[in-house]
């Protein structure tokens, strides 16, 4: 699904809209600049870039991405750097990960990269963030760290987030609207309520209820 | 006058230390940095070396070119047209990733090979091209030799501070994260088969310069020249060994491997003749044996990769740069 939305894999049928731009033509790195981020189940962390080197690599068009402009106009490069390097400080304080800044990213717990894919994320004027399972393997107290990072930058940054997720203590406290879905299709959508109490999910989840004999 | 013809030896070891050392960068840019393993350097060598010799040895009659033009033409020339070559061949060959697109760029290494030794009209088949103008050539020998290497070495030098300055740009931190994970790179908005492809042209550019240097020193090219255990694999020890994503790890390993080499000739050219033929391929062994050892107990090189240092970070602790000018 989220291969789907962001690009990896293309649409077999359907159109795919978004801010009511027709993007299902578009790769994954052309929706990333229209404001499409994700984030992956199984971190993807460039593992041998340092922590704050993962974050500064993400913003698009910086001035020392083109050949050119490195060899003519280092100063231009330099200046350019310094904001990133800001910008990256600033987003490791928000994630709590000054104390790594400097480590390769390989070297990083599992909870930590969640963290530096989050943070990611927030390098970039994103609009759309899917977040693929941010709970998985992640440690409880972590995770509540996780979930207010979340919130906050739904709420005052006003990104939308597309959360797939199983741990429903995060789903009740995080997500406005729920979609459940088994088999590729969608079964109910709803509040949180409406889905959890829903006897259909109850049974593509749990098996159907054994017929009681009277 | 026999004092300085002692230095001939290291001299011309030197030189050559140049000449792949610009080979190895190029390299370095497309493994160190992209992570494209590119086996078919000899390929880029050879059209840089064809490339230069065209344009700059004087005319024949049955032969295309003898443009007799200015040597630096020629580098430059040999530099452009190898980047040129390498455009569609990477266009088609990034496709493919890892030992698949090895496989692909040694068949393009065997392709140029084929058509140097039968293209007569064009690289004069299996004699080659001779007559090539050697910078400094009128000097005497050793003073030739000395010029010689103070221009490749100059060279030399001018391309590692070149591509320094853009491994620890953001040029370069693109390229680690392509090479470390296409995929979240891709997610990060970076257009990967751009990216792969500015690195390998990059880098074939650079192995057409070391083509290049590699004729005028002969004065001359033969399809000899283009073997690919020299050109390429030989290139591949010297990265891996030296430490491959540092280009002073990579010019340490052009040193060691070649002094080895080259000092090992000497050894064997001593031996009796029968003797001296098995003692060419112990050469080899000798080589192979070192990378296993470095591959054993130090698997990213002598000198590995350092964490990029952030020029941000320098800069924070001094006032800008900007201020103080």
């Amino acid at each position: 699904m989220f291969n789907l939305i962001a690009g990896a894999f293309p649409c077999s049928s359907g159109r795919f809209m978004f801010d009511a731009n027709d993007v299902t033509a578009l790769t994954t790195d052309q929706r990333f600049h229209k404001g499409i981020v994700r984030t992956f189940q199984i971190p993807r962390e460039f593992q041998s870039l340092t922590v704050i080197e993962n974050l500064m690599m993400v913003p698009p068009k910086q001035a020392g991405e083109s050949l050119l402009r490195n060899w003519l106009t280092p100063r231009v490069t330099a200046v350019s750097e310094r904001q990133t390097y800001q910008r990256a400080c600033e987003v490791l304080d928000f994630l709590e990960l000054t104390h790594v800044s400097h480590e390769r990213a390989g070297r990083l717990s599992g909870g930590q990269k969640k963290l530096l894919e989050l943070g990611r994320t927030m390098m970039t004027k994103a609009k759309l963030v899917l977040l693929d399972e941010p709970a998985a393997g992640v440690n409880r107290t972590l995770l509540r760290k996780l979930e207010d990072k979340i919130s906050y930058l739904n709420k005052e940054c006003g990104y939308t987030f597309i959360l797939i997720e199983h741990d429903m203590e995060m789903i009740q406290k995080l997500c406005n609207r729920v979609i459940c879905m088994a088999e590729g299709k969608v079964l109910i959508e709803g509040n949180f309520q409406t889905v959890r109490s829903d006897p259909r999910v109850l049974e593509a989840y749990l098996g159907e209820p054994q017929a009681v004999k009277a | 006058m026999d004092i300085i013809s002692a230095f001939n030896y290291p001299v011309y070891l030197a030189i050559f230390i140049c000449i792949y050392g610009c080979l190895a960068i190029g390299l370095n840019v497309q493994w160190g940095f992209a992570g494209l393993f590119n086996a078919g350097i000899a390929g880029f060598f050879a059209v840089g070396a064809y490339t230069t010799s065209i344009l700059t040895s004087s005319d024949l009659p049955d032969r295309l070119g003898g443009f007799d033009l200015p040597v630096p033409v020629g580098i430059l020339g040999a530099m452009i047209l190898s980047g040129i070559v390498a455009w569609p061949v990477g266009k088609i060959c990034l496709r493919f990733r890892g030992d698949y697109l090895a496989i692909v760029t040694i068949g393009f290494a065997e392709v140029v090979r084929l058509v140097v030794r039968s293209e007569h009209w064009l690289t004069g088949s299996t004699s080659g091209i001779s007559n090539v103008p050697r910078p400094f050539g009128n000097l005497p020998y050793t003073q030739a030799q000395i010029a010689y290497l103070a221009l490749t070495g100059g060279i030399l030098f001018v391309a590692y501070l070149l591509i320094e300055c853009q491994s620890v740009s953001p040029w370069g931190r693109i390229m680690r994260a392509i090479r470390d994970n296409e995929g979240a790179a891709a997610a990060m908005g970076k257009n990967i088969p751009f990216r792969r492809l500015q690195a390998f042209i990059l880098g074939a550019t650079l192995m057409g310069l070391g083509g290049a240097l590699y004729a005028h020193l002969n004065r001359g090219v033969t399809p000899d020249a283009i073997d690919p255990m020299i050109a390429s694999f030989l290139i591949w020890i010297m990265v891996i060994l030296g430490g491959s994503g540092n280009n002073r790890g990579v010019l340490l390993g052009v040193m060691i491997v070649w002094i080895i080499w080259s000092a090992s000739e000497l050894m064997t050219d001593q031996l009796p003749t029968e003797i001296a033929l098995q003692a060419k391929y112990g050469r080899i062994f000798l080589i192979g044996l070192m990378l296993q050892i470095v591959l054993r107990f130090r698997p990213e090189g002598l000198l590995p990769e350092p964490l990029s240092e952030l020029r941000i970070r320098e800069n924070k602790d001094s006032p800008p740069r900007d201020t103080v000018s």
